[in-house]
């Protein structure tokens, strides 16, 4: 038989079997336990990359994919929300941000409905860009909104640096900045009370803290795997975290070893720890108060905090009580269990984020679902 | 936004600045968060900032095991 194969069938061949793997493994499991396997992705880029590649409908029989606390619009609570949308209607203000939060919904407007009535508002791919528009435009404040998590707050810290090295003084960042584990370790602080079998852990999360970092959920007997981002890294993550519960071995494995180390990335941290603090606790949408969880800036870098350089006394609504984005991004349910969903809460409509971050769980299943 | 994307770098600015490029698309992208890193080597790049080196000798054993898998397969249908 002539083997010849071009390197993307290589790929689809190598996709496809280990596909078959995973459901073998997921149906005997499944069969054992005599129901659906319920899985969680922690990272809202887990959820959309798993639902984009048409993995969650194809295990959909025997293993249930839930989301969790990892896509971090979603997880900004209303009143962050609130505050950092106020800033744009400040005098001579450029508010520069990553792209999926221009139309994410505060109580009463959103970033591109402020733009569309006039206040200056700018998308960035690197928080670089920001400085470079601040150090050309003088006269102009230039607040970076700076949503993330661990991957993320090291290149807000570098940032930092930069503007300061660079004396600028119209160059400020409005951290909403959060950690993965304590949101983990929120989830189970009640014991399972989703019933979980296992964790897909963040991979870029994971890259900064280290697999290390995620010891800690072994407590819970409840085994977990690191997992990458293209194809074949969702489908061995998923695979290697099938083989944990089928030992009924709780560790955390790491299938994404070429970019994950046990120890993290020390550098990055190391930037961390020079410009921000944890805050003694951080409110968090769908899981309320979670102690050190959210990074604020060190008093060092104070002058470049918009959290305290701007006041922002806003009047946050309650959010829509039918919306269940809050337990959703908990695992508690799925999007499909909303009353709202793909009804009076879409893409175009969102009422809840969700629907409307590119990693939203709700914005997911609309599309790919 | 945890989004990373594989990049090669192709030129090493100094020691905070390079050129990496994926697909034809070239970026100036930040190497602070990798020391030692040079030219040749892969990067995952978040937000503009390269946020490790990707091992190619952990990339290797990935592939191996996964041919591993396919032979298997193949093995299944044939024998």
């Amino acid at each position: 038989m002539n083997k010849q194969v071009d390197f993307q069938s290589r790929d689809d061949d190598l996709a496809q079997a280990l596909m078959e793997r995973v459901k073998r493994l997921g149906r005997q499991l499944a069969e054992e336990k005599g129901r659906k396997l319920i899985l969680m992705e922690v990272c809202g880029t887990h959820t959309v990359a798993y639902a984009r590649s048409g993995i969650t409908d194809l295990v959909g029989e025997y293993l249930e994919l839930r989301s969790g606390p990892g896509c971090p619009i979603c997880v900004t609570h209303q009143g962050d929300l609130d505050r950092v949308f106020s800033l744009a209607g400040l005098q001579d203000t450029l508010i520069v941000t990553f792209g999926d939060l221009l139309r994410v919904p505060g109580s009463f407007t959103t970033l591109e409905k402020e733009k569309a009535k006039g206040s200056r508002v700018q998308i960035c791919y690197s928080p670089l860009e920001a400085v470079e528009t601040a150090a050309q435009n003088r006269n102009t404040q230039v607040i970076f909104i700076a949503i993330g998590f661990e991957t993320t707050a090291p290149a807000i810290a570098s940032t930092i640096l930069q503007a300061a090295a660079r004396q600028l003084n119209n160059f400020w960042v409005y951290p909403v900045l959060k950690l993965v584990p304590p949101a983990i370790s929120a989830l189970l602080q009640n014991g399972n009370p989703t019933g979980l079998d296992g964790f897909l852990l963040p991979g870029h999360v994971s890259t900064v803290l280290g697999s290390n970092a995620f010891s800690f959920i072994a407590k819970s007997g409840i085994p977990a795997v690191v997992a990458g981002f293209e194809s074949i890294d969702l489908l061995l993550g998923l695979y290697a975290l099938l083989q944990l519960i089928a030992e009924k071995k709780v560790a955390v494995g790491n299938a994404y070893t070429h970019v994950v180390r046990k120890e993290g990335n020390k550098t990055a941290r190391k930037l961390i720890e020079r410009c921000f603090e944890v805050e003694a606790a951080t409110l968090w949408r769908g899981l309320g108060l979670i102690p050190e969880s959210g990074y604020t800036l060190k008093p060092r870098y104070a002058e470049y905090d918009a959290r305290r350089q701007f006041i922002t006394d806003v009047v946050t609504a309650e959010t829509d009580p039918l919306c269940i984005c809050g337990e959703v991004i908990t695992g508690r349910a799925t999007p499909h269990e909303c009353p709202l969903f793909s009804r009076r809460c879409t893409p175009t409509s969102p009422v809840g984020p969700c629907m409307v971050s590119p990693e939203g769980a709700c914005g997911a299943y609309y599309h790919y679902r | 936004m945890c989004l990373g994307i594989p990049m090669r770098l192709i030129n090493i600015e100094n020691n905070l600045m390079a050129t990496a490029e994926t697909m034809g698309v070239k970026r100036t992208i930040s190497i602070q968060l990798v020391p030692n890193v040079k030219v040749g080597d892969d990067v995952l790049v978040h937000a503009g900032f390269a946020i490790e080196k990707i091992d190619p000798a952990e990339a290797a054993e990935r592939i191996t095991l996964l041919k591993t898998l396919l032979e298997e397969r193949f093995d299944e249908q044939t024998g």
